[in-house]
């Protein structure tokens, strides 16, 4: 049997590369990718803990953030398709409109 | 067997989810996304968790990739620019500061193999059991925010100017 340790690894891993896309990669689609790595990362440690303490109470949370991801893409892209609409360009670094 | 599945999973994931964020075409990457969501619920498999590796496959790999994928070739933002996002200094950076807190979690997480799982973990009856009596609330206020996200999402592509 495979320790516990190494899916949280693995986790850790996945969670680590979503950190660097989110912040170093400038198109918006690539962005919203990246975070649903981190949020699949996450899941992976909610399942694991849930094997490790025999408890199902972690499925139940990966069930909800699962939810929540599918909400947070959907509304995500509708945001991303307006940006587009009104400026023409999906980097980030082009749209610092609120950063004064 | 399982520790074979295992390294397949593993290694097949972190390289795929590498090249999401290395590829340059959205596209691209969102076809890496898919193969690391797919190797994600083959984890949850081996860790007896039947309905949330079903799920994953449904809802992830399924629902939430496809309508990524359609934004993507609606928006056909121009072709893969030629130069890299971001210096190669600052990704050798990153990659040095994520192997540094990655190093870190090694020393924190040391736990052993798992205890023996009982009939009904993971599957639908044990997570339909606990879903409708202990996580009751939680299950019913998430319908509340599916409808907010969807109404949101109609409400922000149908106004012309923003």
């Amino acid at each position: 049997m495979i320790p516990i340790s190494y899916y949280l690894m693995v986790s850790a891993i996945l969670f680590i590369i979503g950190a660097i896309g989110v912040l170093l990669r400038r198109n918006a689609l690539i962005v919203l990718m990246s975070l649903e790595l981190m949020l699949n990362a996450v899941n992976l440690s909610f399942v694991a803990y849930a094997r490790l303490l025999n408890d199902m109470g972690g499925h139940v949370f990966v069930f909800l953030s699962i939810t929540v991801a599918a909400a947070e893409a959907a509304v995500g892209l509708a945001i991303i398709l307006a940006i587009y609409r009104a400026k023409q360009t999906i980097d980030v670094d082009h749209l610092s409109l609120m950063r004064y | 067997m399982e520790a074979f599945l295992f390294w397949i999973f593993a290694i097949v994931g972190v390289f795929c989810g590498g090249m999401v964020v290395w590829h340059r075409n959205p596209m691209g990457s969102a076809i890496y996304l898919v193969v690391t969501m797919l190797c994600l619920s083959g984890f949850y498999a081996l860790l007896n968790g039947a309905l949330v590796s079903v799920i994953q496959v449904l809802i992830y790999a399924g629902a939430v990739m496809v309508l990524m994928l359609f934004v993507i070739m609606m928006l056909n933002v121009q072709a893969a620019s030629e130069e890299r996002e971001g210096s190669l200094p600052v990704w050798i950076g990153a990659g040095v500061v994520g192997l540094v807190v990655l190093v870190k979690f090694a020393l924190l997480l040391q736990y052993g193999k798992p205890p023996e799982a009982a009939e009904e973990f993971g599957t639908i009856q044990g997570v339909g059991a606990a879903l409708f009596s202990t996580y009751v609330l939680p299950f019913e206020l998430i319908s509340v925010l599916l409808v907010v996200a969807v109404i949101g999402a109609v409400i922000l592509t149908k106004r012309r100017a923003l």
